[in-house]
């Protein structure tokens, strides 16, 4: 049962990286010009929700196994999202809106966000490994 | 207090410092870009292969014309021999102990090694001579504003002139095209993040001007590096090689640059028009082009509703449409097109042949489509008696209409679906709220809150239908207009998004009435002939550019930010203002100037592809004595507005008022612990800052940011939209008028302009204190002039001038003055007509007296007095004191 439960948070967790990078790689188009602001963010936004499912399932994963720890660790990032989604303003056509990604350095804050979550995705990662084969070895 | 000053600094100053390498991607931030990606595809090898034959045609009537600037005024040149001594690198951040404020001549112009060539002795002229154009020592002179009053200039304030060597500063981009919030830029972001000022540029790119050099030439000289056009700040380092400006690469002068057309010699590249004139048009070769140049297409959708009908626009519309049918600017492609709308929309067939024209009615609102695609937008010279007798039509058809319901969002779903094949202008006329179809808004002003202290909410949009719907139009080359006639609540701040993000323009007419508002519709006559009649620019991009180690990190205005630097323009007007902010990436140590460059791409109404590029270059300075001696207040002033409405509806008014007045704080305490040496008491700022706080109360009394004073929604959404998109002179207007005595007229000091004799009287300052009965001042606030009438003003003006026997007699509205065959009539007149002439829009005149409901509204301009919600100046002066010795 443990092992199951670190086993799908593994893959939820690869998920996730993956989705970190390709945001990473998005927008780092975008700021070298190689796409304009509107594909970026139409590509990006329809990822949020996707990205934010897989969060909270591994959150809710760890809550219901009562993992505490990695509960708490789970959690900041995961209301992070969700208040990301709801703060949205209503003349917005995302949580990236291509008419002001450009404007007082967003860009650079989503793609400094983008690469916080990737270490923290790594770390979760390497948590669910070690917990994973922990929990192996025991059964 | 210092929390919430940290804040906004942060906010908009400090660009965040992660910079992102993409692994894959090794160097790609130095990959040259082509300039105008979008629309040169590979232009590289080819505008850079040189050996074709190159025909060059200059018009030389605009060439020669082209004067230089005029030497400003306020500024006095002046020789400086001795070198200033540069700090030792630690040292850099600190600013040196005096408040004399020298200018440091450049040792070596441009950090290059001085070349034994011939050619370089004129191309870095500083070389031959160390002389230097010093900033007026006056900037710097100390004054308290507690204890001198009269501040205000008597006569126009002029841009400050940069510390440039005077050959350069001769030939550098006039002032109102381009300008910079600091005529001298700091050498680091902390000496920057030290001044507390904004640093950023205003420019006007399509300002109509007199004078415009054009060049037709197959090759258009560019750096190979970073695409910047030569221009006239780029050194020669011999007569083969040049160095760009911008990013210091050495590029080759191709052959056909060699030979000067004004000149007609050989081997003088630099004395070329391009290296002359920073200001410069080409016309652009096929590279240029993605798609053959579009014609111009103008397509018309107009409200019939009922309550757009009641209000008679629709006459005015039609009648100055039939009226500059011909003057529409355009060529024989010129294409046109209708589309009407209540609660379905109606398209109309002008297809060439027809007897009359033909009406088609779309009641699928949900599903818009075009009913016949290729006869309702129509060449206008094949159609144009079909378009005439439609617009002769047009007034009478819908005058029975009951229909009360609005399906704008469809209406523009099929003008946009019409014009998407060509790109072209879409103007819109609207009466309502939206209220069927898609885009259908409901009314979110409650009354009650007007007049609120409290933060006041939906000043962001309610949907992002029209945001999209821009982009596609931006996409498509296609820009919105909107002209707005309305009496209630109409969600400007939702409407807009069409024309924001469309490079399109918005036009507010609170209150329009064909009857029982004259003057509104003379204005809207006015405006709609220059709208229709003005210069205008299709498929345009523009990109600035500036030297390296500086980024441009926040646009305002409208239009689309397509990638960092490019704004994608479906339409460009001679009208619409812009600004950026910037923030200094690398330490610029080593140069002595920076330049600027702002290239705009269009094709013009007549199918030509043009290239307008302005280049500006402004000093490099490493002492913060010297950043706040080159302030341009009204620059600065400019600047801080759009940012401050940005922050309004992202953040909130409260917050964006704070930040007006924390970024004033933080400047002068600033500049009193930095750069004075003797602390005395009282509110000591820099000359060139003395109107600093002045600005700044005004913007917080202006319409956008004012609480406590009854405005509508709809009002305060359009003046933070004026407030983005004017060029400046128009936004000074807006935020601080204009006042002066008129009532004793005469020709001292006035202007002689083509044998006209304009008088120059006093501006005086917004105070009712001004303001005596026995005179009669005019107030020009940019849209709205006011002519108050003091009760015992004499009986001379009034009869001369008023054409009236007594005060009494004085009409409670009047808009015109009669034309009297007097000299004072003359005179008042002559001034009038001459403010309106500076600017491209109409304002309308209200001659009031003590009784006129329209009185409030003159007294609420009076920024300098206190008001029941606001401080007077005095006040405001001794709240900056108290929040800087805190």
């Amino acid at each position: 049962m443990e092992a199951a439960v670190f086993i799908l948070s593994l893959v939820d967790c690869c998920a996730l990286i993956f989705l970190s990078v390709y945001f990473i790689i998005t927008l780092s188009d975008l700021e070298c010009d190689y796409i304009n602001a509107r594909a970026c963010c139409s590509k990006l936004n329809k990822w949020i929700v996707p990205e934010l499912i897989g969060q909270a399932l591994a959150t809710v994963l760890m809550l219901v196994s009562m993992h505490w720890f990695v509960f708490l660790l789970n959690l900041p990032v995961a209301s992070w999202n969700v208040y990301r989604f709801l703060k949205v303003p209503m003349g917005n056509m995302g949580v990236f809106d291509p008419t002001e990604i450009h404007n007082r350095g967003q860009l650079k804050t989503h793609m400094k966000e983008a690469m916080i979550k990737l270490g923290f995705h790594l770390l979760c990662f390497f948590i669910y490994l070690y917990s994973m084969i922990l929990a192996l070895i025991n059964d | 207090m210092l929390c919430g000053v940290v804040t906004f600094l942060c906010y908009l100053w400090f660009a965040p410092v992660v910079t992102f390498h993409n692994g894959c991607l090794p160097g790609a931030r130095h990959t040259p870009t082509p300039g105008h990606s979008a629309a040169v595809p590979n232009s590289f090898d080819h505008v850079e292969t040189g050996g074709r034959a190159m025909i060059l045609t200059v018009s030389f009537k605009t060439l020669f014309a082209a004067a230089p600037p005029p030497p400003q005024p306020g500024s006095v040149g002046r020789q400086i021999g001795q070198s200033y001594p540069s700090l030792p690198p630690g040292y850099q951040g600190m600013a040196p102990p005096t408040n004399s404020g020298p200018v440091h001549p450049p040792a070596q112009p441009y950090g290059q090694p001085p070349q034994p060539y011939q050619q370089v002795e004129q191309l870095s002229p500083s070389l031959a001579t160390l002389s230097l154009q010093s900033q007026t020592p006056s900037a710097l002179r100390v004054v308290n504003l507690l204890q001198e009053r009269n501040l205000l200039p008597t006569n126009a304030i002029t841009a400050p002139t940069p510390c440039l060597p005077q050959d350069l500063q001769k030939i550098n981009c006039n002032p109102d095209v381009f300008r910079c919030t600091l005529t001298s830029i700091p050498q680091t972001q902390s000496l920057l993040n030290k001044a507390k000022l904004p640093l950023g540029l205003l420019l006007h790119p399509f300002k109509d001007l007199s004078q415009l050099p054009v060049v037709t030439s197959s090759t258009i000289v560019r750096c190979r590096s970073c695409r910047t056009y030569i221009n006239p700040f780029v050194s020669f380092l011999d007569q083969r090689r040049w160095k760009c400006n911008l990013c210091y690469r050495v590029n080759d002068v191709p052959e056909e640059f060699m030979y000067n057309p004004v000149s007609r010699s050989y081997g003088e590249p630099h004395k070329r028009p391009e290296v002359q004139n920073a200001t410069i048009e080409f016309i652009a070769p096929s590279e240029y082009m993605l798609r053959p140049p579009q014609p111009a297409a103008y397509l018309f959708v107009l409200d019939v509703s009922h309550n757009a009908v009641q209000t008679g626009y629709i006459d005015v519309v039609c009648q100055l449409l039939l009226e500059n049918l011909n003057s529409l600017p355009g060529d024989t492609r010129t294409k046109i097109g209708f589309i009407t709308f209540d609660s379905t929309v109606h398209f109309y067939n002008l297809q060439e042949g027809l007897s009359q024209p033909q009406m088609l009615i779309v009641s699928d609102i949900e599903d818009i489509f075009l009913p016949t695609p290729d006869s309702l937008l129509i060449n206008l010279n094949e159609s144009k008696e079909l378009v005439q007798d439609l617009l002769k039509s047009l007034p009478q058809m819908f005058s029975k209409t009951m229909e009360t319901h609005s399906a704008l969002g469809p209406a523009l779903q099929a003008a946009f679906k019409l014009l998407s094949p060509t790109g072209g202008r879409i103007s819109v006329f609207q009466s309502q709220l939206p209220t069927v179809g898609v885009g259908a808004l409901k009314s979110r002003e409650d009354p009650n809150q007007r007049a609120s202290t409290k933060d006041i909410q939906h000043l962001s949009p309610a949907t992002d239908f029209y945001k999209k719907l821009a982009l596609d139009c931006s996409g498509q080359q296609v820009a919105v207009d909107l002209f707005l006639l309305s009496s209630q609540y109409c969600d400007l701040a939702s409407l807009g998004g069409i024309s924001r993000y469309s490079a399109g323009s918005i036009y507010y007419y609170p209150s329009y009435h064909n009857q029982h508002n004259p003057s509104q519709t003379e204005r809207f006559q006015k405006d709609l002939k220059r709208y229709l009649t003005r210069k205008i620019g299709f498929e345009a991009v523009m990109r600035i550019r500036c030297t390296k180690g500086l980024s441009i990190h926040t646009f305002h205005g409208n239009f689309f930010v397509r990638s960092t630097d490019l704004l994608s323009l479906p339409n460009v007007n001679p009208d619409a203002g812009f600004a950026v902010q910037m923030s200094i990436e690398e330490n610029l140590v080593d140069m002595q100037v920076v330049s600027f460059q702002a290239a705009l791409l269009y094709t013009s109404s007549k199918g030509e592809r043009r290239i307008r590029v302005h280049t500006m270059c402004l000093p490099v300075v490493n002492s913060l004595s010297d950043i706040f001696a080159g302030a341009d207040v009204q620059a600065i002033t400019g600047l801080l507005a759009s940012m401050a409405v940005d922050r309004s509806v992202t953040a909130s008014l409260s917050d964006a008022r704070d930040a007006m007045t924390n970024a004033v704080i933080d400047s002068m305490a600033s500049y009193r612990t930095s750069v004075l040496t003797i602390q005395q008491p009282g509110l000591l700022v820099p000359s060139c800052l003395r109107l600093f706080p002045l600005y700044i109360l005004a913007l917080l009394k202006q319409k956008a940011f004012r609480t406590g004073t009854s405005t509508r929604l709809d009002d305060r959404v359009f003046a933070m939209c004026q407030l983005k998109s004017q060029p400046l002179s128009h936004l000074l207007l807006m935020i601080h008028p204009v006042l002066y005595r008129v009532d004793d007229l005469n020709d001292e000091g006035a202007l002689n302009i083509n044998d006209r004799t304009i008088p120059q009287p006093k501006i005086l300052q917004l105070s009712v204190e001004k303001l005596s009965r026995e005179g009669a001042f005019l107030m020009d606030t940019g849209s709205v002039m006011y002519l108050w009438v003091g009760r015992n003003c004499s009986l001379n003006f009034l009869m001369q001038v008023l054409g009236v026997p007594n005060y009494s007699a004085l009409p409670q509205s009047m808009v015109r003055l009669p034309e009297l065959d007097t000299a004072e009539s003359a005179r008042t007149r002559t001034l009038i007509g001459w403010l309106r002439e500076q600017r491209p829009f109409y304002p309308i005149l209200h001659i009031i007296r003590d009784e006129s409901p329209l009185k409030a509204e003159f007294m609420q301009n009076m920024i300098e007095d206190r008001t029941e919600s606001a401080l007077s100046y005095y006040e405001f002066l001794l709240h900056l004191q108290q929040q800087i010795s805190k």
